[in-house]
């Protein structure tokens, strides 16, 4: 039995959501300039301050100054730009990339934003002062030649957080509701009274104390301007209901988030204000709300109790919260904004769940955050469900409506392995119990944790090609001698040389990340952040240096499926069967299996040689490198490295893959995985936690592949790697069921930053309550067998349409035909085009 | 029991993940073989015993293959969870299950000793003493009525349906299994209202009926006719409406008495 009992009925949408959805999506986002500018300004004089100080003196300049609006029909205010949906800038971070895009990010295919002429002038004016200031070019003063080396050759990525602010926190919510900023500012003063003046660590704490005294001040001011703002527009206005509603707006900006809530629609206005300015502090994404049903909960129960609220009002402000999450946006350089496609900014909301005693904690507002989401109906919030054992049935079948809608939300986590797997990272039993997700899969105790996730993109594809390139790419030794592949006597060899690139890599990993995190800890230390996060007022430290209880560093790895499949078919293919031999497939990944390869690649290929020649005491000149050069382009052409990659290809293709439920395959993906799981855990950050891996690519499966040579498992050069913990797409062909129980074969447990497992399913295969039922059956078993998360995209007419040009990568796609459910590629043309057909109609 | 699982059968297919048929999310093995010669059969390779060659998008296709019960129930075995958690489980299809009895059985019950539970698709139509044999076994009886006039029953199918109906009264007084009628609707054969109606009066006179289903014929089987190197007998028949499809259901229901829906 749960705590609570719940109401969940229906209940309809508002007028006012549309049209403010409607409102919010007029146009294309908007660069802004004036964040840049306070803050250039703000550090213009502060200069001989400490930082902490100067990061609070900047924010309160912010906020005091920043252009502010109310939108129109807005019940819940507080916008960081005056276009909707615009962003501000960070040159604190970075500048550069923005700057040298001046004049694409408009055009761009992947989240272009508008910026006008005088932007981009304001913009340059600001930047300049920060030449030499920024934490990207402090992080790369930090970080090692060879860390520098194998981020040029695209072993990883950390540029997350090498460009931008950290995010990825969830913060207390529930204090600034209970208390609001005057009661952590109390808190501030109490902690800075009990120093004394000779404490070693006084500096340090006091004038971390100062600067949250400071944070809370400004935060305040801003709301107050909100007040002030909605008063004067009441006065203006001439709709009667429009001025009674702007009257109680600027009523809430004027006791909110200053003090406690009073009751459920300040507490939504006083959210609303911490999740706005924590990105107004800093640039970070995954910034995530994390438990809104528990720590709004008692403001709403207590409201309807009283009678002072009805569930429909109350659900109107919910939607109007849910829209303002998406006013929220970030400009990120072109190449991040592939692998974050879609004006992502991650704020994960999750619902449902136990308690710190385990109890299960579903109430009126997990029903009513996916009601919201259905209203709403747009990307933000990441919106969660958690599921356990004590999951109420009607809550899950209430989640799998919103998941038929194929807005691909919510995401689905398992509290029976995540719990548990917290708590191996040295998390109370209690904490774990409360967890929420950060961005897209990351879990954590909220108010108490620095998680730093989602730290960097780990290729583990890159590392087997410098195995077969003896460490060489475009001629640069990117990674330790292995020797020379043909000389590898047994597989155990091969894996060995595998693990050893992996190892190499992975502490070149931890290199950049620990560089970067010093350089936030030394020039972005954030203290309103960190007056909302445990126990940096005790410990006088911003999260930045340590200050929060739990600290990690998330990497995430992806391409688990690729090399579970390469790594099976070398074993397989060159050492039991001998079917071919490791000179035959070297030639064939070089020549991408014989398909061709561009300019840039036989570059690549040209430089390895004469790079292996020189080695050997071989002069190379201009003239050699022209006919290696020459030679290679020929023989990639050639019509026998066509039939030698197709005969490969063809063998490769009849070794069993990953995502078959087939337990040897599944035993040996798992051992995979465990190469970058496994050595990641024994490093350690500079705020004094361990890394942890998680398994998961968010989009940039997609342009990290395109940096990624052909695989031993029959990928093409540049064609996307698998992405997060699912099988590669189109291996597996027994259907859904058959790929969860591969995928719970990989150890969850031990990547404890989070694993991703993605499912399509078309519409119909959750049609009526019965289609909703077996669709939480599916979810339900895949958990019970200890996978962690699941998401599904319950796929459109486009995505069938693809399926037909590309039918390889859709053979486990279920679509209902009739009365009965098929695979939807081995259907005839004709069929298909009439499913296609009814789908148009909604059947 | 250790004898009752090396029982060899003939199937032609493992279908995983079949939430269509029968409770919750299951597993359908696909038997060869069948008695009846529909014309609108969407299966037509599981007509014949033998082990055939069918061409699959341009490539030849072995159809049939030999196997054991224990070597079936390992891969119906691995949906276990989800048979748990949705009340799904084994389905046997075909073909005609009852074509091969000792192996259906054997099934069966293979399936039933593993806690798993059991439904199959077919049309009764063998003698009473086999059926008899399976029922002990079987959760679940999706029995196909098509016709009730004998005539038109043998000219579409190839055989008379006097043994099915008699056996579908016998499996419903038996009281073993949960007993659903599905009727295959199809066009030109008996998509009227009042040949539906006969059905379903039938159904009435069953008692012990769950469920009865109203399955809108399909072309999805036109393809296998042309691999098999046959010709599809149906011709452009297109699939009944939506809304002819309500209005039978209606009619059903009325004359049924009991739980009717569209699909399966």
């Amino acid at each position: 039995m749960g705590l609570y009992t719940y109401d969940s009925r229906d209940i309809p949408k508002t007028d006012r959501i549309p049209k403010l959805v409607e409102h919010l999506y007029a146009k294309l986002p908007e660069i802004e300039s004036a964040r840049a500018v306070l803050i250039t300004e703000s550090y213009r004089q502060t200069e001989n301050e400490p930082m902490v100080i100067r990061r609070a003196k900047a924010f309160r300049h912010i906020l005091e100054n920043i252009p502010i609006i109310i939108r129109d029909l807005e019940l819940i205010v507080g916008s960081t730009t005056i276009a909707p949906r615009g962003c501000q800038t960070y040159p604190e971070f970075s500048y550069e990339w923005l700057e040298a895009e001046f004049d694409t990010v408009e055009t761009r295919s992947a989240d272009p934003f508008y910026i006008s002429e005088q932007t981009k002038r304001e913009l340059k004016e600001a930047d300049a002062y920060w030449k030499g200031k920024t934490t990207s070019e402090l992080a790369t003063a930090y970080m090692e030649p060879e860390t520098l080396t194998a981020m040029e050759h695209n072993m990883f990525t950390p540029g997350n957080y090498f460009y931008n602010g950290v995010g990825h926190v969830t913060v207390k919510y529930e204090e600034v509701l209970a208390i609001g900023f005057s009661g952590i500012r109390r808190k501030a003063e109490e902690e800075l009274r009990s120093l004394s003046l000779g404490d070693g660590d006084y500096q340090k704490r006091s004038r971390f104390l100062q600067a949250v005294m400071i944070s809370c001040d400004a935060a305040v001011t801003y709301a107050r301007r909100y007040a002030k703002l909605a008063l004067s527009e009441a006065e203006k206005c001439q709709d009667p209901a429009r001025k009674q509603e702007l009257l109680v707006i600027a009523q809430n900006c004027a006791n909110v988030p200053e003090k406690g809530a009073e009751g459920f629609y300040e507490a939504c206005q006083s959210f609303w204000f911490v999740q706005q300015l924590l990105q107004i502090e800093s640039s970070g994404h995954s910034i995530s709300p994390g438990r809104f049903d528990q720590y709004m909960y008692p403001y709403y129960k207590k409201d309807l109790d009283s009678g002072r609220i009805t569930r429909e009002f109350a659900q109107e402000l919910m939607d109007c919260v849910w829209v303002k999450l998406n006013d929220l946006n970030k400009c990120r350089d072109a190449a991040s904004a592939e692998g974050f496609a879609g004006y992502s900014l991650f704020q994960n909301l999750i619902a449902g769940g136990q308690n710190a005693e385990g109890i299960d904690v579903t109430n009126d507002l997990s029903f009513m955050c996916i009601q919201a989401s259905m209203h709403v109906f747009l990307p933000q919030p990441s919106f969660s469900i958690r599921v356990w054992n004590g999951s109420p049935h009607e809550f899950l079948v209430k989640a799998a409506e919103l998941t038929r809608t194929g807005i691909g939300l919510p995401a689905y986590y398992n509290d029976e392995v995540i719990i548990p797997s917290l708590v191996s990272r040295g998390l109370t039993l209690q904490d774990a119990r409360e967890y929420n997700i950060i961005g897209c899969v990351e879990p954590q105790k909220a108010g108490k944790t620095e998680g730093w996730h989602d730290a960097a993109f780990f290729n583990m594809c890159r590392p087997l090609e410098l195995v077969f390139t003896n460490g060489l790419d475009t001629g640069v030794q990117v990674g330790p001698k292995t020797g020379h592949v043909e000389d590898m006597k047994s597989f155990e060899e091969f894996y060995d040389a595998y693990k050893k690139q992996m190892d190499y890599a992975i502490s070149l990993l931890v290199n950049a990340d620990n560089a970067i995190d010093m350089a936030h800890a030394e020039r972005c230390p954030l203290p309103f952040l960190s007056s909302m996060v445990d126990d940096c007022m005790k410990r006088g430290r911003t999260v930045q240096e340590g200050g929060a209880i739990y600290n990690f560093t998330g990497p995430q790895g992806f391409g688990v499926a690729n090399m579970a499949d390469s790594l099976y078919a070398v074993k397989k293919l060159i050492y039991e069967e001998k079917k071919i031999t490791m000179k035959e497939l070297k030639g064939a990944l070089l020549t991408n299996y014989g398909k061709g390869l561009d300019i840039e690649d036989v570059a690549a290929v040209t430089a390895n040689i004469a790079r292996d020649m020189q080695e050997e005491g071989q002069t190379v000149g201009n003239r050699e490198i022209a006919a290696i050069l020459e030679s290679v382009a020929a023989a990639s052409r050639s019509q026998e490295a066509k039939a030698n990659g197709e005969r490969i290809l063809e063998l490769i293709e009849e070794v069993p893959k990953f995502g078959n439920d087939l337990p040897e395959v599944d035993a040996f993906a798992r051992d995979v995985a465990y190469t970058y799981t496994r050595p990641l855990q024994n490093y350690r950050n500079p705020r004094g936690g361990i890394f942890q891996a998680g398994l998961y690519p968010v989009s940039a499966n997609v342009p990290l592949g395109a940096q990624t040579g052909a695989t031993p498992d029959g990928r093409l050069a540049h064609t996307p790697v698998a992405d997060g913990v699912s099988p590669s797409a189109g291996k597996d062909v027994n259907g859904p069921t058959a790929a969860a129980n591969s995928v719970s074969r990989l150890d969850h447990y031990i990547a404890s930053n989070g694993t991703l497992f993605n499912q399509k399913f078309h519409p119909s295969a959750l049609s009526g309550r019965k289609g909703l039922e077996n669709f939480v059956g599916l979810i339900r078993a895949y958990f019970d067998q200890k996978g962690s998360h699941m998401q599904f995209n319950v796929v459109s007419r486009e995505t069938l349409l693809d399926a037909q040009k590309h039918p390889e990568q859709y053979k486990h796609l279920v679509v209902r035909v009739a009365g009965y459910s098929a695979l939807f590629t081995t259907l005839s043309k004709s069929l298909q085009d009439d499913i296609i057909r009814r789908t148009e109609q909604g059947f | 029991m250790q004898d009752d699982r090396d029982t060899k059968g003939r199937i032609f297919d493992i279908q995983r993940y079949s939430i269509h048929d029968g409770n919750g999310i299951r597993t359908i093995v696909f038997l060869k073989g069948c008695v009846l010669r529909c014309r609108w059969c969407c299966n037509p390779e599981s007509q014949e015993y033998r082990i055939q060659t069918m061409m699959v998008q341009g490539k030849p296709q072995v159809i049939g293959r030999d196997v054991t019960v224990r070597e079936v129930l390992e891969t119906v075995k691995k949906d276990r969870p989800y048979y748990r958690r949705t009340g799904g489980g084994m389905t046997l299809s075909g073909g005609e299950s009852l074509c091969q009895p000792e192996f259906a059985r054997a099934l069966l019950r293979g399936a039933k000793e593993e806690g798993i539970t059991t439904a199959m698709e077919s049309m009764g139509c063998a003698k009473w003493e086999v059926i008899e044999s399976i029922l002990p076994w079987l959760d679940q009886y999706l029995l196909d009525i098509k016709h009730m006039n004998p005539a038109k029953h043998k000219e579409y199918t190839g055989k008379s349906n006097e043994l099915m109906l008699e056996n579908a009264k016998k499996i419903a007084q038996s009281g073993m299994t949960e007993l659903s009628i599905r009727v295959p609707v199809i066009p030109g054969f008996n998509d009227t209202e009042e040949e539906i109606r006969a059905i379903a009066a039938y159904t009435r006179e069953l008692r012990h009926v769950k469920r009865l289903h109203l399955l809108p014929y399909h072309r999805l089987g036109q393809d296998k006719y042309a691999g098999l190197g046959r010709e599809y007998l149906m011709g452009d028949v297109l699939p009944p409406s939506n809304e002819q499809m309500q209005a039978l259901l209606k009619a059903a229901e009325a004359a049924s008495g009991v739980e009717c829906q569209i699909g399966g």
